[in-house]
């Protein structure tokens, strides 16, 4: 006969009786999605062979087959990776065209801006400081770039190129593109219709057309439609664009936040008899700014790859930096697979950081609701 | 209260009277921006003797465009081109959307997979897809045709009378004439046909209860019309092969460097955007419907048929609207490896005729009109496998 607690006391045996067998199962658990079914088995072994394909292939290119040493003509005859080509022109492929004996300030500027925006990125170092930070590394910034104070020699922008234009093009244009975006999408969403109208032309025009048409217009047409005689910088007509093109996006990101935000909120800030500005500013925009943060990091993801667009436009960008370096007479067909590799490894580091912040944010985020 | 309301300062503080000062305002400012603009560019356009209007459509174009889906030659008028353009622009667009949605359903369904090998290999696609610029892969994937591969007197045959060289990929083709015309034709009505005919089958199984067979029928309607067509019409199906010559390969269809490069760049680029849409979608199904599903004693085939994907594609739909809208806002990228689509012809075209305005006009609202009529497409097939709410 079986009662409670027979079965309350084979339940208890139950755990001890499987202790022994924990490493077999483990064992179990790793080889059963491996080699459980004859499809499985079949997947495995073609994976396998993919990834030993790619780590062959990779590792002859860039080690076993690499040319280390000699020029050009050693490339010229090598099958693998050139690093000569590297050692030759990586400072060109980064920096571009900006004065060579220059490049230390181009490199501390960029150092600067990325520790400014490493710092940002920690949460506990949100506060009102960072915007101290931030005043402080964009006026070193801009010296550093343009020099003629300090006794530093002064550099138009017609020689800022690689990648800290790169950087300089995706981060102006979000942070002047964020306060826009923010206007656009309260205007989007306000009760006043011609204004709710205005806004949603903008956007959805902005957002329904490439960005190399906006890039186009601000470099044929922004000349055509300035008084005569005022004449803008290649570079800011560029950098305008990119704004405008960021603002649109950013708009519904926050749009998206807005949204999220329950009517009470609203109701109970004129209830406190806050005008809407000050609701706007102290009840409404933190919260939805809040929801909006994962969504703007990808915005910026996609910013800072879409800013090789720029190239099109005869902009020196990292991407046209690279390409340039290839055209290079002495090194002319020979290094194209090594310039495209270095950039494409710069980017996937950025994006790649960007993205994993991104998900940190979402996890930290969902924590704090819970 | 009243009466002081109309007073001077209270004015000000009056809701109704600064909802309508706000508006006037900002509707005011943009338009003597406009008109500040305008007389700006009008003076400019004076000053460099630059026509303007849009006569120049209807004048000779004279360049060449590499390749067209429809007949042009340099003979003809800028408003051809900027046509044969805008054809090109659609052409390479639907079928990156087609090879991308495929690639990406792939791709998000590995990277879900219980064979850790098989998740990672589909990470890693993802991520190395994601995060570099599709720039990039465009002038890599260029570059590869171009340089690495074998010019066309040593061309690869991968396939039986397929080649491939450093100027494309010629594959077989089919000579086209009317008659195949028809019968596509008369596919797609079979498809309408099937279509109607499989709601019908639906319709009356809902109202008597009754199952019967629907395949036969369906297939009925479907092949019926084209096979009429066929035997009415007995079109010859001649199939022109590439055959490596001398010094070129002659017959088949060519699809040229720049195609193919921009043909993959996007369809890459988009299918690893479409998977993690695919992956998140599958997921937000929770897992006792699967387990319903099955109680109820639905194959797994049905399951995933009737179940889950009705309610997977309420997720899927809305980003993949706007990962197809960018796919189709990225071709116009084809002008940085040459490929002659819309912005690539409106370019040449503002270049030939100084008519910048016109030209950057045209193209986004060609653009514009297209991205509208996409997303009011997928808002339609949204709105129709949107939850439905009482």
């Amino acid at each position: 006969m079986t009662t409670a607690t027979d079965i309350a006391e084979a339940q208890l045996k139950m755990p001890l009786r499987r202790e022994p067998d924990i490493g077999r199962r483990l064992l179990h658990r790793t080889l059963k999605p491996l080699i459980g079914t004859p499809v499985n088995a079949v997947i495995t072994l073609v994976s396998l062979w993919i990834i030993w394909l790619a780590v062959k292939g990779a590792y002859g290119w860039l080690v076993t087959r690499a040319v280390t040493t000699g020029g050009a003509q050693a490339c010229k005859m090598g099958q693998g990776a050139c690093w000569p080509y590297y050692e030759a022109k990586l400072r060109f492929m980064t920096f571009g065209v900006y004065p060579y004996d220059e490049h230390w300030r181009v490199m501390l500027a960029m150092i600067l801006f990325l520790g400014a925006i490493i710092v940002t990125m920690i949460p506990r170092f949100w506060t009102s400081r960072l915007l101290v930070l931030w005043g402080v590394t964009i006026v070193t910034t801009a010296v550093l770039l343009w020099g003629g104070v300090f006794g530093l020699r002064y550099v138009p922008t017609t020689q800022w190129s690689g990648l800290p234009l790169s950087f300089l093009l995706s981060a102006v244009g979000l942070a002047l593109g964020f306060p826009l975006g923010v206007v656009l999408a309260l205007a989007r969403s306000s009760k006043l219709p011609a204004i709710r109208v205005i806004a949603i032309v903008f956007i959805e025009v902005i957002r329904g057309v490439p960005l190399i048409s906006i890039l186009f217009m601000a470099s044929v047409m922004l000349p055509l439609f300035m008084p005569s005689g005022i004449t803008v910088d290649k570079l800011l007509r560029a950098q305008i664009a990119i704004i405008i093109f960021a603002a649109a996006y950013i708009a519904e990101a926050v749009r998206g936040g807005l949204q999220a935000i329950p009517r009470g909120q609203h109701e109970a800030a004129s209830a406190m008899g806050l005008h809407y500005w000050q609701s706007m500013r102290l009840i409404v925009l933190p919260q939805a700014l809040k929801i909006a943060i994962p969504p703007l990091v990808n915005i910026s993801i996609g910013f800072f790859q879409d800013t090789t667009l720029v190239t099109i436009i005869g902009l020196l960008d990292f991407l046209s930096t690279v390409r340039t370096a290839m055209t290079d007479p002495n090194w002319v067909g020979i290094a194209v697979l090594e310039g495209y590799v270095f950039a494409a490894v710069v980017f996937l580091v950025f994006s790649y950081g960007m993205g994993a912040y991104s998900r940190f944010l979402e996890r930290r985020m969902r924590l704090g609701h819970d | 209260m009243r009466v002081d309301a109309m007073s001077g300062t209270r004015l000000l503080y009056n809701l109704r009277f600064r909802a309508i000062l706000y508006q006037v305002l900002a509707v005011g400012s943009i338009v003597l921006l406009g008109l500040y603009l305008f007389s700006n560019v009008s003076q400019k356009l004076a000053e460099q003797n630059i026509a303007t209007g849009f006569d120049y459509l209807s004048r000779e174009a004279g360049f060449v465009i590499s390749q067209t889906m429809i007949d042009y030659k340099p003979t003809d008028t800028y408003g051809r081109a900027i046509l044969a353009g805008i054809v090109n622009t659609i052409w390479v667009s639907v079928w990156s959307v087609v090879l991308a949605s495929v690639l990406g359903l792939v791709v998000g369904i590995a990277r879900l997979s219980r064979n850790p090998l098989l998740a990672l290999l589909a990470f890693l696609y993802v991520e190395a897809l994601r995060n570099v610029p599709l720039l990039l892969y465009l002038f890599l994937w260029y570059a590869l045709i171009v340089t690495g591969l074998p010019a066309v007197r040593e061309a690869w045959e991968v396939l039986p009378h397929v080649f491939v060289s450093n100027s494309g990929l010629t594959v077989p083709s089919l000579v086209w004439t009317r008659a195949h015309t028809i019968i596509f034709a008369a596919l797609v009505l079979g498809g309408v046909l099937a279509v109607a005919v499989h709601r019908r089958i639906t319709a009356e199984r809902i109202r008597t209860g009754k199952a019967q067979t629907v395949w036969p029928w369906v297939g009925l309607a479907l092949l019926l019309p084209p096979a009429l067509a066929f035997l009415i019409l007995q079109p010859e199906f001649t199939v022109s092969l590439p055959e490596k010559g001398r010094f070129r390969l002659t017959g088949g269809s060519q699809l040229t460097p720049e195609f193919t490069a921009l043909l993959v760049g996007l369809a890459l680029s988009a299918s690893a955007g479409i998977a993690e849409i695919v992956r998140s979608g599958i997921l937000s199904v929770r897992k006792g419907q699967w387990e319903a599903s099955r109680a109820l004693g639905l194959r797994d085939g049905l399951t995933m048929r009737l179940v889950v994907l009705p309610q997977a594609l309420r997720v899927i739909i809305p980003p993949l609207t706007s990962s197809y809208l960018s796919l189709f806002k990225n071709s116009s990228l084809a002008i940085a490896i040459g490929y002659p689509d819309l912005v690539m012809v409106s370019n040449t075209t503002m270049n030939q005729t100084g008519q910048a305005i016109e030209g950057i006009a045209i193209f986004m609202l060609v653009y514009l009109g297209l991205s509208i009529a996409i997303s009011l497409f997928m808002n339609w097939y949204n709105s129709r496998v949107a939850l439905k709410e009482r």
